[in-house]
């Protein structure tokens, strides 16, 4: 960051993906989250950012920490912050999401937060509105929020990423959050190792520089930060594992496996956790487990990046 | 009625015709084809200009009866006419399905009420296209049907298939089979690839085509009885389709301008007008499909028509309608990405758009030859347009192609010695 023009950072009107960012815009995010997060551990947490400014959150999938932590990080900053609840809106009465969006864009609204199960709908909103879009989760796309908190829970424990390996084990083909992380990390300089059954890696997905490991040790070998992934019951009956039991011997983390990497392993995940499916319970309540930092870097991150699309994607000083 | 088509260009490789000549037109017929003719009540100048045998497409959607929001039998033929086209052939997934005599008179009725171009109906394979019950293909033979598909929803059963082909035969209705296989396929939007992967779309692999394409080239083998394979859009299904022709087994496909004119990169930014079905595929496949258009793999180039409303596009990619409105630019795209670079003369082109399809829909009607009927279709080849979808006579606006500048329009197109469509708007 030292030495960088910082009034040349432009951001646009959406964040729909990592894809769009560079590494310097990444980096930029996190500097803003570290101040944010001092705010957030400060005994008053309020600062005036967002006053005037509304943010709705609008989830067509269920959701608790991520609404919660982007309600709660405009709220933070005096934002007005307001939710949608898709199942007893119009929604459900089969309005869509273009007109939906519309009449959300003339309640003035500045940051619309998406959640959505179809990959590219925070693209479609984003096209049909003034507001600003915020992609919180667009099916098997994009979780830009995650991989950013996930970046700044990395960064802030290791102090840089260059150079760096991390392992991601669990179901890579069905996950926004491996694509996104995939993409941060390998634009900061680490070099990201995925392990699953080939059944959950995603068709060519070597092409985005990620590796495919051979193993699951070869992946935890030397590793630096160890993310493991939900791994949801319900894909069984698509065929692509036989069923938990076997998939937590061959494919999830315990104690021992986490050895493989070393003593400073992070052990990372996005939440919610199976426990004993793709991570034991006493790695994850381990001394290696940051997984509850995550929760609080989350809502720092998503306060910078309340911050920086509510002056519309421009950088300005911070007061 | 006497018209004279004076001075154009006439190209008909199937008569052996390529050269400068007039046509006299009497009666919906040509009735006579030479030099320097005069005497009409009419005449158009063609000079400068192309003078084919009308286009026929062998693969459209008109969608009525029951979609009639998103096309209707008026409309979609005079669509058809501005592209070229002077005959159609639609298939059998409207409300209800043209499972019986009485939807395909119907069609047959509406099409002389109101049409612009000669339409035929194309029949179910089954019941209610439902894969189990044999559909009344006598009836429908009867009553005007050309062909048997179940297209869009592909018999699993390959028992049912292999009946559908034998019945079907004793009928001489082609069967065009959609190959798909529906399990491998399920739940994608786009071609399988890096590009789904980095979209987060489900992909749908080109295997889905190419399991039937064999399966279907399999059946016909064993039971000798001609299957065509329609909108082959991968490198697979050219090269089992070469090999089984190689054998001597009687099997025929189709392909349509969009799997030679683009890939799967029109997909990106989830551009819903590029959602089809086949999906658009890779470059390789793209140059594939040229070269089995070049070594004769491909027997004829289908427009499959697809017209949706816009409501039915703008929403989330995975939402969307698959299909293309494509009369209005199907003859342009093949003429730019085939002709224009030159991996095919424009004889070729007439053959793959006009000849090969009416024959094999058994609705030859002679070519520029006297005594035959006057479907003529006149080129400007020269002129380069960029396609705009709100100048599409067509409801569907939904096309992959807006804003691309083509080359080679649709002058004027004459059904039975009417003029039913004149360009230059």
């Amino acid at each position: 960051m030292k030495g960088m023009d910082l009034k040349q950072m432009h951001f646009g009107k959406d964040l729909l993906g990592i894809k769009q960012l560079n590494a310097e815009q990444i980096q930029y995010i996190l500097n803003i989250a570290s101040g944010m997060k001092v705010l957030i551990n400060s005994p008053n947490k309020k600062s005036p950012h967002l006053q005037g400014k509304t943010i709705i959150t609008l989830f067509y999938e269920n959701s608790t920490r991520t609404r919660m932590s982007f309600e709660l990080a405009a709220k933070y900053m005096s934002g007005t912050a307001a939710n949608i609840s898709v199942s007893s809106s119009s929604v459900a009465k089969g309005e869509t999401l273009v007109d939906t969006g519309k009449t959300i864009d003339m309640l003035g609204t500045d940051v619309i937060i998406m959640r959505h199960s179809c990959a590219g709908a925070p693209k479609l909103l984003a096209d049909n509105v003034n507001a600003s879009v915020l992609n919180a989760g667009d099916g098997m796309n994009e979780h830009p929020t995650q991989a950013l908190l996930d970046a700044y829970t990395i960064y802030e424990k290791k102090g840089s990423f260059r150079g760096l390996k991390v392992a991601i084990a669990g179901d890579i083909y069905h996950s926004r959050v491996a694509r996104s992380n995939i993409y941060a990390l390998t634009k900061l300089g680490a070099s990201v190792h995925l392990a699953a059954p080939r059944t959950l890696i995603p068709p060519r997905i070597e092409e985005t520089g990620a590796v495919i490991a051979s193993s699951l040790q070869e992946a935890l070998e030397g590793a630096d930060v160890v993310m493991g992934l939900r791994i949801q019951k319900e894909r069984q009956k698509s065929a692509l594992f036989p069923d938990i039991r076997e998939y937590a011997r061959f494919y999830g983390i315990d104690r021992e496996r986490l050895a493989i990497a070393g003593d400073d392993v992070l052990l990372m995940h996005p939440g919610p956790v199976n426990r004993g499916t793709e991570l034991t319970s006493n790695i994850i309540d381990g001394e290696s487990s940051v997984i509850n930092e995550q929760v609080q870097n989350g809502l720092a991150v998503r306060m910078a990046l309340l911050y920086i699309y509510t002056r519309g994607g421009r950088y300005e000083d911070v007061d | 009625m006497k018209t004279l088509i004076k001075g154009g260009r006439l190209v008909d490789p199937s008569n052996g015709v390529d050269g400068i000549f007039d046509i006299l037109v009497v009666d919906g017929k040509i009735s006579k084809l030479a030099a320097d003719l005069s005497a009409a009540d009419r005449t158009i100048d063609a000079s400068g200009k192309y003078v084919f045998p009308g286009l026929v497409d062998m693969h459209c959607h008109l969608r009525e009866p029951g979609y009639e929001y998103k096309e209707d039998i008026e409309s979609g033929t005079k669509a058809a006419a501005a592209g070229g086209f002077t005959a159609v052939a639609c298939m059998p997934n409207t409300i209800p399905v043209v499972d019986n005599d009485a939807v395909v008179k119907y069609i047959v009725d509406k099409a002389k009420a109101v049409g612009t171009v000669k339409v035929y109906p194309i029949g179910c394979m089954t019941k209610g296209q439902e894969g189990s019950q044999l559909a009344e293909m006598g009836f429908m033979k009867e009553a005007g049907a050309v062909a048997v598909s179940d297209d869009g929803r592909p018999v699993e059963n390959t028992d049912v298939m292999r009946k559908a082909m034998e019945y079907s035969s004793d009928f001489g209705l082609l069967v065009i089979s959609h190959c798909e296989d529906m399990k491998l396929a399920s739940g994608g939007s786009m071609n399988e690839g890096f590009l789904s992967t980095s979209l987060g779309l489900k992909g749908i692999p080109a295997a889905a085509e190419e399991i039937q394409v064999a399966r279907d080239v399999i059946l016909s083998e064993y039971t000798g009885v001609p299957v065509h394979i329609a909108h082959i859009s991968t490198e697979g299904s050219a090269r089992i389709i070469r090999e089984a022709k190689k054998r001597g087994v009687k099997v025929t496909c189709e392909t349509c301008p969009h799997y030679f004119s683009l890939t799967e990169n029109a997909v990106e930014g989830f551009n819903t007008n590029a959602k089809v079905n086949p999906p658009l595929r890779t470059e390789g496949d793209r140059q594939a499909i040229i070269k089995a258009i070049k070594d004769g793999t491909i027997d004829a180039i289908a427009t499959d028509h697809a017209p949706h409303h816009r409501d039915e596009k703008n929403v989330e990619f995975q939402y969307a309608a698959n299909g293309i409105s494509g009369f209005e630019t199907a003859f342009s795209a093949a003429y730019t990405y085939l002709v224009e670079p030159g991996h095919i003369d424009l004889g070729k082109l007439i053959k793959l758009m006009s000849i090969e399809p009416a024959g094999l829909l058994g609705k030859y009607p002679g070519g520029l030859e006297e005594g035959a009927a006057a479907d003529i279709t006149i080129a400007d080849l020269e002129t380069e347009t960029t396609v705009r979808s709100a100048d599409f006579l067509s409801k569907g606006k939904n096309t992959p192609f807006e804003g691309i500048k083509l080359k080679g329009s649709i002058f004027l197109t004459m059904v039975d010695g009417e003029i039913r469509f004149q360009g230059g708007r």
